[in-house]
């Protein structure tokens, strides 16, 4: 066998134009694919990066009326909800899949914010407790955090992320500034960023929807403070980091239930549930595959293509090489050395062509990633997926020319000239 | 009796007409003879040449090759023969124009299943038996025609074959080469290998220790029928 490969190396080799020619339709059709898959998976790693978040892998469990976030600003508070127990978050750190949680409660749609006379127009107001920093990933950037003191005393102090700092300082240096929040005022006393910068990419409205909160600035506030501004009592949301991305829908689902056990609800509409991230994004990369799917089947049809060159190509290499076959017959050569010499040939052939198909087309993809912004990454098993293709084109339509080379009467074969 | 010919007929077709081309052949060779058959072309001989080198099947007759009946083997049975028992020397030497002597020697071992090493050694051997020790790694296109066809008779006896086919093995070169091959033979034979030759030149054939003339399908002379 190696034998064998050998001398296809050699009868490749000899015929260097000829060889590269009938390569070419396997080269373009691997390229094509390969770049196709590239920019695929590229594309799910970027959105499963931004959904996720920089690897932060944190959930949060919020209360639902019916599908719908309730909202505490437009809908008042609601019967039968009781905040969230030291006990019930001693269970959910307890959870195996839950590496941190923390208790906040929160306004998605914050208004009456005001430095002077410029008003936050979009934010979030959160209330959370000592650990929420720490579990979602947030590091002191400017001034101080909140100190023990400041849940004893009520203190009405706020700590901002740098969207909402810049949307009401703009420019100014924020720490030891008063703002208003709901007519009371509150002292800055710090700033916050995400530990890894989160940055989405927005191509489209879509995206625009997806990455809108982290696009709004956010307030924090001690949550013993909160009822200074808004309402005692509030139904509190959990906040969980999860030991690993694949653990976070387990982490939300559990930490859910523990929190809906204690619902006193009557009506039913009222259920805890994880926005599960990771769900959305397994939709978000099944449609993109799904789009790219359709390309990958166009590009095979230039594979389809090229494997009919090849079958052309040997079946011409078969005639020129009529009286070496009748020979090998005549020195007792069986059929079947005939016919694996030849499939041998058309299959290092498409697999050369395969190898080169691939490096194009990884070259291909840096410059379409480079020319239009869009992400790839290399997947080593569609690499290897596509050489043992390529391989298996040329057995396939190698296989009639070998098929003929092998049933060549000697006798004529010899007298071919 | 390493060959054993009786009443062998060969037709062709050619549309619905039957060409007989081979009638009634017979004749008998025993191990370690020199024979040539000799005759002009079209005479049959060829096909004759054809049918003992197990390229083709008679029609109808006996054939014995080492006592073994070759119109009762399957196509890869033939192939087995052809490897192991036959040695062939063609007109135009057939070598493989991208191979080394030594590569082209080596090619019936291959298809014998013999390892690398000893694949190399007893082509070199070979080789050396035919006076080209020192061209092992020349190809055929820097060989002359006389070197060539020592290159295939080296190929032709790397299997040790029972008997040695040579189909006009002085066709194509000059009279000096063909005379070495013709040297080259005698010695063979004289070492014990069977040789049998066809030829259409009777001073080619007046080398062979017995020489069968063949006409028109029929031999005419030196057969003898058994």
């Amino acid at each position: 066998m190696l034998e064998n490969i050998r001398l296809s190396f050699q009868g490749i080799w000899s015929h260097k134009m000829r060889s590269f020619l009938t390569m070419l339709g396997i080269i373009i059709g691997i390229a094509s694919i390969i770049s196709i898959i590239s920019t695929i998976k590229g594309t799910q790693e970027q959105i499963k990066q931004n959904l996720i978040g920089s690897g932060n892998n944190t959930v949060e469990i919020t209360l639902n009326q019916g599908n719908y976030p309730y909202e505490v600003e437009w809908n008042g508070l609601p019967d039968g909800i009781p905040t969230v127990t030291d006990e019930q978050m001693e269970e959910i750190r307890s959870l195996e899949t839950v590496e941190a949680a923390a208790r906040y409660v929160v306004r998605n749609y914050a208004d009456s914010i005001y430095y002077k006379s410029t008003p936050l127009n979009s934010g979030q107001v959160y209330g959370i407790d000592d650990a929420y920093f720490s579990t979602c990933g947030y590091r002191i950037k400017e001034g101080r955090g909140f100190i023990p003191a400041d849940t004893e005393n009520f203190s009405k102090v706020v700590m901002m992320d740098q969207t909402a700092a810049d949307a009401l300082f703009s420019g100014e240096d924020p720490i030891g500034k008063t703002i208003e929040i709901k007519a009371e005022p509150f002292i800055v006393v710090g700033v916050v960023e995400k530990k890894v910068q989160f940055e989405p990419v927005i191509n489209s409205m879509s995206d625009y929807w997806t990455y809108h909160e982290a696009e709004t600035g956010a307030i924090f506030m001690p949550i013993a403070s909160w009822p200074i501004v808004y309402y005692y009592d509030e139904p509190e949301n959990v906040v969980v980091k999860a030991a690993s991305t694949e653990e976070m829908s387990d982490a939300g689902r559990d930490t859910a239930s523990i929190l809906n056990a204690a619902l006193m609800d009557t009506t039913g509409e009222f259920q805890y549930n994880a926005t599960d991230l990771l769900e959305t994004v397994r939709n978000l990369q099944s449609l993109s595959e799904s789009t790219n799917n359709q390309l990958l089947w166009i590009a095979s049809i230039s594979l389809l293509v090229g494997g009919i060159g090849v079958m052309n190509i040997m079946l011409v290499s078969v005639t020129e090489r009529t009286s070496e076959i009748g020979l090998k017959k005549a020195i007792g050569a069986r059929k079947r050395k005939i016919l694996i010499q030849f499939l041998t040939e058309a299959a290092v052939l498409t697999s050369i062509g395969g190898v080169l198909g691939v490096i194009s087309g990884i070259a291909l993809s840096q410059i379409i990633s480079k020319v239009s912004q869009a992400p790839t990454a290399i997947s080593i098993p569609a690499i290897i997926g596509s050489v043992l293709f390529s391989m298996l084109i040329g057995i396939i339509f190698g296989f009639l020319p070998s098929y003929k080379a092998a049933n060549l009467n000697p006798i004529d074969a010899l007298r071919y000239e | 009796m390493i060959l054993e010919i009786q009443d062998v007929c060969k037709d062709y077709y050619q549309g619905k007409m039957v060409v007989p081309v081979l009638k009634d052949v017979s004749f008998s060779m025993e191990e370690g003879e020199y024979v040539a058959i000799m005759g002009p072309s079209g005479s049959g001989k060829t096909t004759l040449m054809n049918i003992i080198g197990c390229l083709d099947t008679a029609t109808s007759g006996t054939f014995l090759l080492d006592g073994q009946d070759i119109r009762k083997c399957s196509d890869n049975e033939r192939s087995d023969i052809r490897l192991n028992k036959i040695g062939f020397v063609f007109q135009s030497f057939q070598l493989l124009p991208r191979q080394t002597a030594l590569e082209n020697v080596e090619l019936p071992l291959t298809y014998a299943k013999i390892p690398k090493k000893e694949r190399r050694e007893r082509a070199k051997a070979a080789l050396e038996r035919v006076g080209l020790g020192d061209r092992l790694d020349f190809k055929p296109t820097q060989l002359s025609g006389g070197q060539k066809q020592r290159v295939a008779i080296a190929r032709a006896l790397v299997n040790n074959p029972k008997i040695l086919l040579a189909d006009e093995p002085t066709g194509a070169l000059d009279t000096k080469s063909g005379e070495q091959v013709m040297e080259l033979f005698k010695n063979l034979n004289d070492e014990g290998v069977s040789v049998l030759m066809i030829t259409h030149d009777s001073e080619i054939a007046a080398h062979a220790k017995k020489v069968i003339t063949i006409r028109d399908g029929q031999i005419l002379s030196g057969g003898g029928s058994l």
